[in-house]
């Protein structure tokens, strides 16, 4: 299970981010999750309870969105969500696509007092 | 109070993993981060490749293990320079762990890496070790399904080598099923029907890593 490096980096940065505005405790915090990066929703928040728990940070709400896999077509320039991982342009056929999300693991706001 | 952040959460370790890169890069030394599940023959595959070119070129070998220096072992008694990492639980190599072998190799006098990552269809997919580019094994025992359910790894994977074809009487899995779903979710992937066991196929795959190790050096010049 990598969620707990995962889990690990990100405390690093919440730490980072509170220290650089002074915040003292930790309400939620905001995630994009891709659809195909190959991280469980359900172990992630439950390595960050783990590794939070009797911690400053302890009691902080993990709030995670899924971020669809999305696709552009560098022949047609088409955008488009790839169903059932295929590569492929719906629109003239081609294969070869830019993945322009859905591969996400972000960290896009936390909520601090 | 709401703090916009905006970062990616493995960003620490993608800037050791270009660090990797580019020490890498000024050495010329052509990289590949190899991944597959237990027992797929990642190890195999290397003792295999190193007996056909070490004589060409010189090779260098990172294991990846969470446990035993067995696999390290089984490499060094080829004669090549060969770093054992115990992760002792993770599941994965990471660019940290590759930057702290790297007092034991003289890159300089290397062509060829090849980091062994553990045995895992999951997490190491997700983490760059500097490589120039990811290998993945998948052998025909565990089954034509894998691509549909583990598509990271075949979608940030160059080159697919499905091992253990000597198997197939043996075994209900169509190669032709593996490869279709592969290049689905990876049409610009190269696949190669390999068996360790008995060296079927595997001249292509040396040919592969060796048009990469030139490519590199001309890059590099």
């Amino acid at each position: 299970m990598h969620e707990m490096s995962i889990a690990k980096s990100l405390i690093d940065i919440i730490h980072e981010e509170m220290a650089k505005n002074d915040a003292r405790i930790l309400r939620t915090v905001r995630l994009n999750i891709g659809e195909m990066a190959a991280i469980v929703p359900e172990s992630l928040k439950f390595c960050f309870e783990i590794i939070t728990k009797d911690t400053e940070l302890e009691g902080a709400k993990l709030i995670m969105a899924i971020i669809p896999l999305m696709g552009y077509c560098h022949s047609c320039k088409e955008e488009f969500e790839i169903i059932d991982y295929a590569f492929l342009c719906p629109k003239c056929g081609d294969t070869k696509i830019e993945t322009i999300g859905g591969q996400d693991l972000s960290i896009v706001e936390i909520e601090v007092d | 109070m709401k703090i916009s952040v905006v970062r990616d959460i493995l960003e620490a370790n993608e800037r050791i993993a270009q660090q990797n890169r580019e020490l890498f890069d000024r050495n010329n030394l052509l990289v590949l981060n190899l991944m597959s599940s237990p027992g797929a023959g990642k190890t195999s595959l290397l003792e295999r490749t190193i007996d056909a070119l070490k004589n060409h070129i010189s090779m260098g070998i990172i294991e990846g293990d969470i446990q035993s220096s067995r696999d390290a072992e089984r490499i060094a008694q080829k004669g090549v320079p060969t770093v054992q990492i115990n992760t002792g639980g993770a599941c994965h190599l990471d660019g940290n762990m590759i930057r702290d072998t790297f007092e034991e190799f003289d890159f300089k006098a290397l062509d060829l890496l090849v980091v062994e990552n553990v045995g895992n269809l999951v997490c190491p997919a997700e983490f760059k070790v500097g490589e120039d580019f990811k290998v993945m094994i998948l052998s025909v025992t565990e089954g034509d399904d894998k691509p549909a359910k583990y598509p990271l790894m075949f979608h940030e994977s160059k080159v697919l080598l499905i091992n253990k074809i000597d198997l197939l009487p043996y075994v209900d899995c169509s190669v032709g099923k593996i490869e279709n779903e592969s290049r689905k979710i990876n049409p610009d992937q190269e696949i190669f029907r390999i068996s360790c066991k008995t060296g079927e196929g595997l001249e292509e795959w040396y040919e592969w890593v060796k048009k990469r190790l030139k490519n590199k050096r001309i890059k590099s010049q």
